[in-house]
């Protein structure tokens, strides 16, 4: 019994000379609760926050790749459970719809001066929320295989499955293109991408009539296919974790990845020296001759709750302004993403992010119905790749399950 | 027992299914029939990191009121049950009228997502169903059959695939079965063919999910059916044997006839179970080959911008199909229980 005392002490002990060393960010008190996706940058953004914590100020963190199914409804309550959603581009909108998260311009004007401009996501003139990194899909390949194959680094999709061909043809791969097709979410972010490329406008200008049903849509579902010609026949359950196993397998040579997860693609247990060595990135592809990249641009960021105390709010927005002061970014934190901090120097990770927002992309929109199209187009695809339809009738299919639930949403 | 002492032992249960049983059904069926307001739109400049650009967003202040006054939303009555997404009739009266045939019809009506769904859910629900219990018994039977010391360990093993998660035991047969998988490549090596794969096959997929769905339900029916072995009348099987009646024959005049109504009980559970069938879709990234009802549920509230009338609408008409497939076996039940009284 004594000694089971005596080493209980002892670890509680430990514990207490190992706990972090509170910084004083300067909040007097409330409660500060955050609710996010989980990947490396952002919990890095998220520990940060914790930094803050104090006798009186409490500051809890739920990071977690299921964020968008609790976010709402954690911010709805009054008061909110949740006093901070970090958010994109694509998720600020359903928030948005549902008017949880309050406009920060006093909260910017008392304690953000150094919160550089470019930070600030503003809509209709109100700051909405803090942008701290950005994102982008762009080309990963194996310079090794394309030099094997004595092709250039491809810069169109066109090129791309050029390259896929002579690959194939010269026995180095089966399979060498690679994607996150899986049918859902993945899958439709691979028609944005493309559409964009091609051109195309989602919606009609300032209404939610959908615009997709065009040569536009066709010729972006045509490359989509042709793609998948090159690809592992199980893509449509490929996911980006499935198709980044599949690149460190050394079974794909080109494929569309996340910056965000470019940067520790080759890090993890067994990949083989040859895939770390010929690991190489480059900035996203044109299709069909456009200027615009086949890719969009990503932000991520933190809002504030609407439903809580004004004091809670400034603890919340301090303490996150804190997380992602220029001090948090080291040698590990400064390759997890491309910051938007100042003092962040992009590593030759983020090059392809970079390239992405030089070659003008466009950013996912942020409008109220995207996310109704993005289901529709995941549910949808799937039976045109697969054969079972055409084009036009894939298209017509979109069109028909988008207006239904637009119109129960009463967009339409 | 007492009516009163009957009230204080049923109260804690009753109480219990109102709350967590009639009411969510109440709030689904409300739910169902109110769609949000007409939302109002207004153009505004969003600027970020990338620059300025006018979109579109919804006028919170002019909803604000609107959300106040009725909060539940506009009244839509049964529009959503007959939109595209759900009963689709209007698109199902069009493909009736301008279908040539009767193979067209129904491949038109295979397109809509809700008949698409009930498709694979009733194919899952009545292959699954007898299979899991033949097989059950199968194992029952042998098990039953086997002498004590090894019969013990044999239960044991016969109950891992009901103790596994659902989840997770998809998840180790969906790695099997991949491509690279030990069981996709033996597949590939057995017929001869680099390009077979199970995931990019609808076909190969239906059958995988029912193989899986079969693997995890027959413990339970196993557990009952041996649970039943163990009150064989043995004189009656003792004077089958006399009777010169071969193994086949008792099982068939005497063991199934006993545990007859065990069957009822099992099928009863499972047409139920299989009616719901979700975790094998989300476990084997099925969804491009296989819907079922709950998991369009699941997908209505998964996305950006959740559609709660509609999966409510959904869950509605699950509960329905559900009472209609037990509407034969709760009749049956209830002659059986008559017939005994």
């Amino acid at each position: 019994m004594n000694k089971i005392l005596k080493s209980g002490l002892l670890v509680a002990a430990l514990l207490g000379s190992t706990a972090i060393a509170h910084a004083d960010c300067g909040i007097e008190n409330g409660r500060v609760s955050i609710v996010g996706n989980e990947f490396p940058a952002i919990q890095t953004v998220g520990k940060g926050a914790e930094a803050c914590a104090t006798d009186s100020v409490e500051v809890k963190t739920n990071l977690t790749a299921d964020h968008q199914k609790i976010n709402l409804a954690g911010m709805t309550g009054n008061p909110a459970e949740y006093t901070s959603a970090i958010v994109a581009n694509s998720s600020i909108v359903a928030l948005m719809n549902d008017d949880v998260i309050r406009p920060l311009d006093d909260l910017v004007a008392k304690h953000g001066s150094d919160i550089k401009k470019n930070q600030l996501i503003t809509i209709g003139g109100k700051v909405m929320a803090v942008a701290f990194m950005a994102n982008a899909q762009h080309l990963v390949y194996r310079a090794d295989v394309l030099e094997k194959a004595g092709v250039e680094v491809p810069t169109t999709y066109e090129e791309m499955l050029a390259a896929a061909e002579k690959i194939r043809s010269m026995g180095i791969m089966e399979n060498p293109v690679g994607g996150a097709y899986k049918a859902g979410w993945n899958l439709a972010q691979e028609f944005t991408n493309m559409f964009i490329g091609h051109g195309g406008e989602f919606f009609k200008a300032g209404t939610a009539e959908v615009t997709i049903n065009n040569e536009k849509g066709v010729a972006t579902l045509e490359m989509l296919k042709a793609l998948t010609a090159y690809m592992n026949p199980d893509y449509l359950t490929h996911d980006s974790n499935a198709t980044n196993a599949e690149y460190r397998a050394g079974n794909v040579a080109l494929m569309n990845m996340w910056g965000s997860r470019a940067a520790t693609l080759t890090e993890a247990d067994g990949v083989s020296d040859e895939v770390k060595a010929g690991f190489a990135i480059a900035g996203p592809m044109t299709v069909a001759g456009g200027d615009t990249p086949a890719t969009t641009l990503w932000w991520d960021g933190w809002t504030v709750a609407k439903n809580i105390s004004d004091a809670d709010a400034e603890a919340t927005f301090i303490a996150l302004k804190n997380a992602i002061a220029p001090a948090i970014l080291n040698d590990e934190t400064t390759q997890q993403a491309v910051w938007l901090i100042d003092g962040y120097q992009p590593t030759d990770k983020a090059t392809g992010v970079f390239a992405a927002a030089e070659a003008g992309s466009t950013p996912y929109p942020m409008l109220p119905f995207q996310g109704l199209l993005h289901t529709a187009l995941g549910a949808e695809i799937p039976d045109y790749l697969q054969g079972k339809e055409d084009a036009a009738k894939t298209l017509a299919d979109i069109e028909a399950a988008y207006n239904a639930a637009a119109k129960e949403k009463g967009y339409l | 027992m007492k009516h009163k002492t009957f009230f204080w032992f049923i109260l804690p249960t009753a109480m219990a299914m109102l709350l967590f049983i009639a009411m969510p059904i109440v709030s689904v069926v409300t739910q169902s029939l109110f769609t949000p307001h007409d939302q109002v739109f207004k153009v505004v400049e969003n600027c970020g990191p990338f620059g300025c650009k006018e979109e579109t967003i919804i006028d919170n202040e002019a909803m604000a009121d609107l959300n106040a006054e009725k909060p539940l939303g506009k009244f839509a009555g049964l529009a959503i049950y007959f939109d595209r997404g759900h009963l689709a009739v209007s698109e199902v009266a069009d493909a009736w009228t301008s279908s040539d045939s009767i193979g067209e019809f129904f491949s038109t009506i295979n397109n809509l997502p809700f008949y698409r769904a009930m498709g694979f859910t009733l194919s899952y629900t009545f292959i699954v169903t007898p299979l899991l219990i033949i097989l059950g018994f199968m194992i029952a039977i042998a098990v039953n059959s086997l002498n004590g010391a090894i019969k013990g360990l044999v239960i044991f093993f016969s109950l891992l695939p009901m103790i596994i998660n659902p989840l997770v035991g998809s998840l180790i047969l969906f790695w099997m079965v991949d491509a690279r998988g030990v069981f996709g490549s033996g597949l590939q090596w057995l017929f001869d063919d680099p390009t077979l794969s199970l995931k990019a096959s609808t076909t190969l997929t239906w059958i995988m999910l029912m193989v899986y769905g079969v693997w995890h339900s027959a413990p339970f029916a196993f557990v009952v059916f041996y649970a039943g072995l163990q009150t064989l009348p043995q004189d009656t099987l003792e004077s089958a044997m006399i009777d010169g009646a071969s193994r086949w024959e008792r099982i068939r005049y005497v063991v199934i006839p006993h545990i007859m109504p065990l069957v009822t009980f099992v099928a009863l559970i499972q047409l139920m179970d299989n009616f719901r069938v979700f975790e094998p879709i989300v476990g084997f990234n099925a969804e491009a080959h296989a819907q079922s009802l709950s998991w369009i549920i699941f997908n209505d509230l998964a996305g950006e911008t959740r559609l709660l009338s509609s999966a409510s609408t959904t869950s509605v008409l699950t509960i329905i199909g559900v009472a209609i497939l037990l509407s034969p076996v709760l009749v049956r039940t209830w002659r059986d229980f008559t017939r005994k009284v």
